[in-house]
């Protein structure tokens, strides 16, 4: 583990190297866990089953790319899938539980987080799988540090599809009933908004975006049936750290864990990454606990 | 203590299953030793999340630790751990008859008394959490543990370790497990239904029902909830090193920590019995091992999917579980008093 | 005569809106002191800092002469002082008994207490205790069940329980029947003079907090208008401005 710390200040090159990748897998993140922050705002939902919906997007992209076409036409028909996947979760499980008390919207998400995962693994089987995008792959630094176009094009689109998902809720008709329904459902209904459709826009939009994010995934890092847990905690994690409503805190602390992962990675092991996460979990949740703790307050 | 007419019926009915089940059904023994099991999980878990209302995801921290500290002591009072683990699950060692009983005796012992150590000193991590806070918190720490001791080369990393070989027969190992299992969910059984007539019930309802009030009122709240931790990790680490020796070879994140099956059964369990309820876990945990029993012989190659939907199921449409809709529908018969004066009152109505 | 709370230049702030404002009050033991105000003139705010449902900004709170304005809910209540809620707070599920049996002092409490069963003394007590506020009859219900006159009934039953020295009361008659208020006053009073309990009451209704109070704190704006006894404050051209606007 030394010798990999001392690798990165001998080799500053490298820095770069870890530096780029983690910026380019944390705009996906971010995507996700702004989805994420989206559900949860609007309906109280803490939807554990984020990184279910990221994975079954990424097989999207892996399965066109299977029938021989590029893995990024993927995208649009994720979206679609994924949104209308969502609404019909929403309206059949979601719907139910959103008045309930939380634990139980939570384990009923959790619920469907396992039968997700199993159902992908019956159909796409346990290995790891990579979408190949088949784009050019760079070199910077003398063959220091490589880039593939994929990570620029996934970024870029990131960045596209979070600017279209903030100027719909800025802008369209939809998005302000579900600004309106965050700040106060019951107002909401009385003016006359459908909550129930708001709340199932929401969550299909959820969907979509993990959808997405989950093409992106695929392309330019890996999926596997059972990697949802981990994007789950991920976007839990980014969404803890930075507080509902609070975009640019979302956008940091994704690029943050985003680094923590490769940098930590890199330094302690690749077999500790997954551990790097759920650290880092236990870590904002504590340090969260602590500033409520000086509020009086509990974290709930 | 006294004795309600259907609590007999409860009693009796547990021990038939489990003194003539391994006697009719022998080949089944093992299957009702998991029973028993899972009847621990249950109450373990109803005693954080149905009777304090700490709905964990992360309980199967214990079940995994009270594994490990088993095989480490079963082990090592015997030999170096890092060298029979370095041995590749050290089939080169033998244990004899008395060093395993010895080392089984002591590792379950360590086991439960480890955890709950364990509980009382993560306690802080996550007791200022509530809610679903609290719930992804343990589930994280569950997850954390399992990737930690995947790394630990010292109890054999993400290889495993295989555990002392049972001096005997199959069946006289299936036996000997059956009954200590039995004795372990017994055992947790008596001790919680005494629990719940002492203060300390009263006390976890209250957190449950409103920890800001109970806080208000000056209750030891922190207290409260690290000693229901500590007790059902004490369990949970018992259950846990019974079943790492009835597989004899553990590892991680399959068999220590698996946080999305026994973990989530967990929960499962008690709430399809009815959550908070002295009975409800064991009926829900009985009813869930049948079922799960079942749609792996019916649904073979779907069952997983079969099982998550039957969880799904059972959280939207039922929560309160079978003993908590027979709560509603017969309260007397649970000691519950209803209002048949209801209608009459006009006093302190208050227009409300 | 000791004073119970010496509350000195608090100030709490929430965000950019000045809640309290240097104020000082004392609560002397052994009697009923009153809290007025007009809606947003930081009763509440002051009050829960009292209890410590959040920090202040600056200042000292001071119980027994022990400062407490950094400890926590279940430590201030164990000092002996407790509260009731506005939204009148019980354990809903539980019946009555049991809601009063939970309410037993937990001052010195020890490990062991926690695995003891409810004494005979215990269940007389909570009985008796039911039975002060009438709700004996109902004893057995599940406290939910109750209506919210008789869940306030409820609360300020468990909190003679908890047997403090000092109760502050969250607006007690809001929401009560007309009708049922001189029951719950006369309670009130009986609570002070039979079981020595110190009252601090925050009211609206200015009837109950002129019969209620021996004196009364009025706040406006954040800021501490007046002190005195019912008769000051009812004369008090001050408090008769804040509560009919003129500025």
């Amino acid at each position: 583990m030394l010798d990999n710390l001392s690798l990165l200040t001998l080799a500053p090159v490298l820095n770069i190297q870890l530096l780029l990748d983690g910026l380019f897998i944390g705009a996906i993140f971010a995507l996700a866990a702004y989805g994420l922050a989206l559900v949860w705002g609007v309906m109280s939902v803490k939807n554990l089953c984020q990184g279910e919906y990221v994975i079954m997007g990424g097989y999207c992209a892996w399965y066109l790319g299977t029938l021989g076409l590029h893995p990024i036409l993927a995208l649009p028909i994720a979206i679609i899938l994924m949104f209308g996947f969502g609404w019909g979760i929403y309206v059949t499980i979601i719907r139910r539980v959103v008045d309930k008390d939380m634990f139980v919207s939570l384990l009923a998400t959790f619920g469907l987080a396992i039968v997700i995962q199993q159902a992908l693994n019956l159909i796409f089987g346990p290995e790891v799988q990579v979408a190949n995008s088949g784009f050019a792959i760079r070199s910077f630094f003398g063959g220091m540090v490589t880039v593939a176009d994929i990570k620029f094009i996934s970024f870029l689109l990131c960045c596209l599809l979070a600017t279209g998902v903030v100027l719909f809720m800025k802008r369209s008709r939809m998005g302000q009933a579900i600004r309106a329904t965050a700040q106060d459902a019951r107002a909401a209904k009385v003016m006359g908004i459908d909550t129930d459709r708001v709340y199932a826009f929401t969550y299909a939009l959820n969907a979509a975006i993990c959808g997405a994010a989950g093409v992106m995934i695929s392309m330019i890092w890996v999926i596997q049936p059972f990697y949802g847990v981990t994007h789950s905690i991920r976007s839990f994690v980014i969404v803890v750290a930075a507080g509902l409503g609070n975009l640019p805190g979302v956008i940091m602390a994704a690029f943050g864990i985003s680094l923590a992962e490769q940098f930590g990675g890199f330094v302690f092991g690749a077999e500790l990454q997954q551990f790097i996460v759920v650290a880092l979990l236990l870590l904002v949740l504590i340090v969260r606990q602590v500033q409520m703790g000086r509020h009086r307050q509990a974290l709930q | 203590m006294k004795f309600h007419k259907s609590e007999l019926f409860g009693y009796g009915t547990l021990l038939t299953i489990g003194i003539l089940g391994p006697l009719l059904f022998p080949a089944y023994t093992s299957q009702i030793a998991v029973l028993w099991i899972m009847v621990l999980f249950a109450q373990t878990w109803d005693a954080m999340g149905g009777q304090m209302g700490y709905n964990s995801l992360g309980n199967i921290l214990f079940f995994g630790s009270g594994m490990y500290i088993s095989a480490i002591v079963q082990i090592g009072l015997f030999y170096d751990v890092g060298v029979y683990t370095s041995a590749f699950g050290g089939d080169d060692a033998q244990f004899t008859s008395a060093q395993y009983y010895i080392g089984i005796f002591s590792g379950i012992g360590a086991a439960a008394v480890g955890s709950a150590i364990l509980a009382a000193s993560l306690g802080w991590v996550v007791f200022g959490l509530r809610g679903p806070y609290f719930a992804i918190g343990t589930l994280g720490m569950a997850i954390a543990a399992g990737e930690l001791i995947g790394t630990w080369d010292w109890v054999g990393g993400g290889g495993g370790i295989a555990l002392p070989v049972f001096p005997g027969s199959g069946d006289g190992k299936s036996q000997f497990f059956y009954w200590l299992c039995f004795l372990a969910a017994a055992m947790t059984f008596v001790f919680f239904r005494w629990l719940y007539t002492t203060r300390f019930g009263l006390a976890v309802n209250a957190i449950r029902d409103d920890e800001d009030k109970a806080e208000a009122m000056g209750l030891h709240t922190l207290r409260h909830k690290t000693v229901a931790w500590s007790i059902s990790a004490f369990f949970l680490g018992i259950s846990g090193a019974l079943f790492g020796n009835m597989t004899g070879f553990i590892e991680p994140l399959e068999v220590a920590f698996p946080t999305i099956t026994f973990g989530i059964f967990m929960v499962a369990m008690s709430l399809l019995g009815g959550k908070g309820t002295l009975w409800g876990p064991v009926l829900g945990a009985i009813l869930f091992h049948v079922i799960k029993e079942a749609t792996w012989t019916w649904f073979l190659g779907w069952q997983w999917i079969a099982l998550g939907t039957i969880i799904i199921v059972n959280i939207v449409f039922f929560q309160q579980g079978i003993i908590g809709w027979m709560q509603e529908k017969w309260p007397e018969m649970f000691g519950i008093e209803v209002d048949s004066t209801a209608a009459e009152e006009t006093t302190g109505r208050a227009g409300q | 005569m000791t004073t119970l709370i010496e509350v000195e230049n608090v100030s709490k702030s929430f965000g950019g809106v000045v809640a309290n404002n240097k104020i000082s009050i004392s609560v002397p033991e052994g009697k009923i002191t009153g809290l007025i105000g007009p809606n947003g003139s930081g009763k509440t705010t002051l009050f829960n800092s009292i209890v410590g449902y959040h920090p202040i900004d600056s200042g000292s709170i001071r119980f027994k002469g022990q400062e407490i304005s950094k400890l926590r809910v279940q430590q201030i209540a164990r000092l002996g002082m407790l509260r009731t809620f506005q939204q009148t707070r019980i354990y809903a599920k539980m019946n009555c008994v049991n809601n009063m049996l939970i309410s037993v002092p937990h001052r010195n409490a020890t490990f062991t207490d926690m695995f003891r069963p409810y004494s005979k003394e215990n269940l007389e007590r909570a009985e008796h205790m039911l039975e002060f506020v009438g709700l004996y009859q109902k004893r057995k219900l599940p406290s939910g069940d109750l209506s919210f006159g008789q869940q306030k009934l409820l609360e300020f039953a468990m909190a003679l329980m908890n047997q403090p020295e000092l109760l502050l009361l969250d607006e007690p008659t809001a929401g009560i029947n007309p009708t049922l208020i001189n029951g719950l006053i006369d309670r009130l009073k009986r609570a002070n003079t039979e079981f020595g309990i110190t009252l601090f009451v925050i009211e609206h209704n200015m009837r109950v907090v002129m019969n209620l109070a021996d004196s009364i704190y009025c706040l406006a704006h954040g800021e501490l208008l007046a002190h005195g006894t019912p008769d000051q404050i009812q004369n008090d051209q001050n408090v008769i401005d804040a509560y009919l606007g003129a500025h």
